[in-house]
């Protein structure tokens, strides 16, 4: 798998597994990726418009199971479920009890 | 990506704004905020040559990115229905004077597999239609603000919304 080399780790109290992926231009991404921080959950995060055509082809594949539309941010997690776009109030009750 | 300076997005941020409010549009009030998004469009416009939504991920290929060439051709729906465009740059009156504020919004843009299918059924139906109309001239449409003007070719540039005439799409 191409794209998972540049997948990156943020490190942080270990809640489920949380795999963000993102467009380093989008502005609802930096939000998710700074209140994740701010929650302090360990999460991964790939910027998907900085992959190569190939790696970023395979990228969207995987989003496209989670989201069908594959927009930005999605967060997938633990392999089950995503939550798409920026949804503060979600993420928040991630960083509590999952 | 080519670094832009603050000092630049400031001044492309004052451009955007001026541009926006001379139409009847409003930039996001959260000015740090709408500048990243003006600074994400620059990096997109040195990618691809154009500026496709920074929020969207572009193909590179114009053809199939027209549609999401800021403005993009669901600003205003989206405008329209939550008060925001999907990056949220443009705002309505509303959230521009802080009554409310922006939030995510879902994807407007259909997905790949069905613009695909929407773009085919366009082109046979223009076909099936053509010869039935006998006007005088074509009618183009705006596809980002809705603007009509019946003349051989489509203007340069909309006079409403200032997008180029390659958003043009043949109405009547
Ligand atoms: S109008 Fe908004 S959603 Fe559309 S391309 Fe521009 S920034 Fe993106």
């Amino acid at each position: 798998m191409g794209y998972e080399k540049f997948i990156k780790q943020v490190s942080g109290k270990k809640k489920s597994d949380l795999m963000l992926f993102t467009l380093t231009t989008c502005g609802w991404c930096q939000k998710t990726k700074k209140l994740l921080k701010e929650l302090g959950v360990e999460y991964k995060y790939v910027d998907v418009d900085l992959l190569e055509d190939k790696d970023k082809q395979e990228a969207q594949k995987i989003m496209t199971r989670w989201n069908p539309r594959c927009s930005f941010p999605t967060l997938v997690i633990n392999n089950t479920r995503a939550i798409t776009g920026f949804q503060e109030d979600q993420l928040k009750e991630l960083a509590d009890n999952a | 990506m080519r670094d832009v300076s603050d000092k630049d997005i400031d001044a492309l941020y004052g451009i955007f704004k001026k541009d926006a409010e001379s139409g009847g549009y409003y930039l996001n009030p959260d000015t740090g905020f709408a500048k990243e998004l003006v600074r994400g469009l620059i990096a997109n416009e040195e990618r691809y040559g154009y500026q496709s939504c920074p929020c969207r991920l572009a193909s590179g290929i114009k053809e199939e990115d027209l549609d999401i060439i800021c403005p993009c051709d669901y600003r205003d729906e989206d405008i329209g229905e939550y008060g925001a465009c999907y990056c949220a740059l443009y705002v309505s009156g509303e959230i521009a004077e802080g009554k409310k504020s922006a939030g995510s919004i879902p994807e407007r843009r259909p997905a790949a597999e069905q613009r695909k299918k929407m773009k085919t059924e366009k082109e046979t139906g223009r076909i099936e239609n053509g010869g039935k109309l006998s006007l005088p001239l074509p009618v183009w449409r705006c596809k980002v603000c809705g603007y009509l003007c019946a003349r051989t070719e489509p203007p340069e540039i909309c006079p409403v919304c200032k997008v180029k005439k390659d958003r043009f799409e043949r109405f009547l």
